[in-house]
């Protein structure tokens, strides 16, 4: 019983083979195996968003799947979006305008702001809070972090005009 | 926390699913998107022995309108039902309910069989379900059920379903000439469980009701077919006879307390919902008001 399964997956494009517990969730191979720790872990029952990443392009709670769920997938963290440079300027934005104190949430927000950015090309404030709505930020107060985001919809917006 | 070991096994087929069932039976949970389960085991509130992952199964994924009926397989996902054009067409309901179901994150894996069988008292998509006079569409070792939705929900996280068995599709009756629909929810914000909702379907012949049926969640042990709906039907609603229903819904209602509202503010939360529902399917904004008493 619980034996170890094998398991192969691209994580930030680089192929992994990993053999893991069952029980081991994504985000703890994410941040234990891989010691990419820049997928946070807060409450581990779904409610938080701290541990967003994106599974096949979508964004997913790593702490609500399990690694071997991930078989075949290809996952990308913070740091493959923060390399690549596709979210340079989100963050650049989030850093003009204080949209982070300890930034604990950070990467979660990030993650699923870009996340609706690519889906929407000019949403607006409510829209924006929707979309964020999983995920807690307990410094800011989230008006900054609406800001940076309308803010960053709208230079993307203008780069495209 | 984390969840305890189990084992884990990933089904091959629908019948391989069934096998992995049979042999461990109740050790055993189905994983689909693992929304409401991983929370469950991270809580340490479930421990099963083992895990059969149904989530590579593509045979249970989609949608197809078969006849007048829309048959939606048990791992569709939330997000496809919000994005899915024959789902617009034929039972709007399941979008407007489901884009008040949790987050963009967790839209994404979550299922509608899932939904159904975790059957959370104040989830939307088993009170849509209800008010579509839907069919569930179970498999078993000795075959298939189908079982009316009005059947399927039996208390808190309970269900018509065996541990031997796998839901695998909804059916839902697509929607004909005069087909109306309502939903709406309390929620402390979006994306949370209702403190009260109303999925409802009603045909508007003439401004009155020849149908109507009442979804109410979040207003007792399981989602609520309101028989106060009666009432309406073939009638001519006036806010005298509105407010009539809206006693009976009261009577019939018995929703619980918690830390998000008394029994007494959900009783008159699903009248307040109940009155918006009926001014706006019959476009009379001066119903929603009520009478006065
Ligand atoms: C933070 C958060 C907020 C949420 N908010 C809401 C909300 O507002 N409204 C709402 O309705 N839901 C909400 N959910 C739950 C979400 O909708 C889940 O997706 C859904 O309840 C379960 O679907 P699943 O596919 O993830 O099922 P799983 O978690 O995989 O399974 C749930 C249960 O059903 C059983 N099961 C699953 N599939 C089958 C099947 N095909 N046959 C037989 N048994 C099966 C499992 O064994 C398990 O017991 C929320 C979840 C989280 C984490
Ligand atoms: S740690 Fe995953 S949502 Fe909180
Ligand atoms: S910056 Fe501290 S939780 Fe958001």
């Amino acid at each position: 019983m619980s034996a170890p399964v094998s398991v192969s997956l691209l994580v930030n494009g680089e192929p992994i083979d990993a053999v893991v517990l069952p029980r081991l969730n994504l985000a703890d191979f994410i941040r234990e195996h891989l010691k990419l720790t820049g997928t946070h872990v807060g409450c581990e029952h779904g409610v938080c968003g701290a541990c967003t990443v994106r599974v096949d392009g979508e964004i997913v709670r790593s702490c609500l799947m399990l690694t071997v769920q991930a078989q075949g997938a290809s996952v990308e963290t913070i740091e493959g979006l923060s390399d690549s440079g596709e979210i340079a300027d989100l963050q650049a934005a989030f850093r003009e305008r204080n949209a982070l104190q300890c930034g604990y949430c950070t990467p979660g927000m990030l993650m699923t702001a870009q996340d609706l950015l690519k889906h929407v090309s000019m949403p607006d404030r409510p829209a924006i809070r929707e979309h964020l709505s999983g995920n807690y930020c307990r410094c800011t107060g989230y008006q900054a972090i609406v800001d940076a985001v309308e803010a960053t919809a709208r230079t993307r917006a203008e780069r495209r005009a | 926390m984390k969840a305890a070991a189990f084992a884990y096994a990933r089904a091959t087929s629908v019948v391989n699913a069934l096998e992995l069932l049979a042999a461990h039976g109740d050790k055993a949970k189905v994983l689909s998107g693992g929304q409401s389960l991983m929370p469950a085991m991270n809580l340490r509130l479930l421990s099963p022995d083992i895990l059969v992952d149904i989530g590579g199964l593509a045979e249970l994924r989609g949608i197809a309108v078969r006849g007048d009926v829309l048959v939606v397989g048990a791992l569709t996902r939330h997000v496809d039902l919000l994005g899915s054009p024959e789902i617009a067409l034929h039972a709007p309901l399941l979008r407007d309910a489901v884009a008040h179901v949790a987050h963009p994150a967790i839209r994404n894996r979550g299922t509608i069989g899932g939904s159904l069988a975790h059957a959370d008292p104040a989830s939307e998509l088993p009170a849509c379900v209800l008010a579509l006079d839907a069919t569930i569409v179970v498999r078993g070792p000795a075959g298939e059920r189908r079982i009316a939705a009005t059947e399927f929900f039996k208390g808190i996280y309970e269900t018509a379903l065996s541990p031997d068995e796998l839901l695998v599709a909804v059916e839902v009756p697509v929607a004909g000439q005069g087909v109306a629909f309502f939903f709406q929810e309390y929620a402390r914000r979006h994306g949370d469980y209702a403190i009260v909702g109303l999925a409802a379907c009603a045909v508007v012949a003439a401004g009155s009701f020849s149908d109507l049926r009442l979804g109410f969640f979040a207003v007792g042990d399981r989602p609520v077919l309101a028989a106060a709906a009666g009432k309406l039907i073939n009638a001519s609603v006036t806010p005298a006879l509105l407010a009539e229903a809206t006693a009976a819904l009261a009577d019939e209602l018995d929703p619980q307390e918690d830390q998000q509202a008394t029994a007494a503010m959900r009783r008159h939360l699903a009248a307040v919902l109940l009155r918006r529902c009926a001014a706006a399917l019959l476009a009379r904004p001066e119903l929603e008001k009520g009478a006065t008493r």
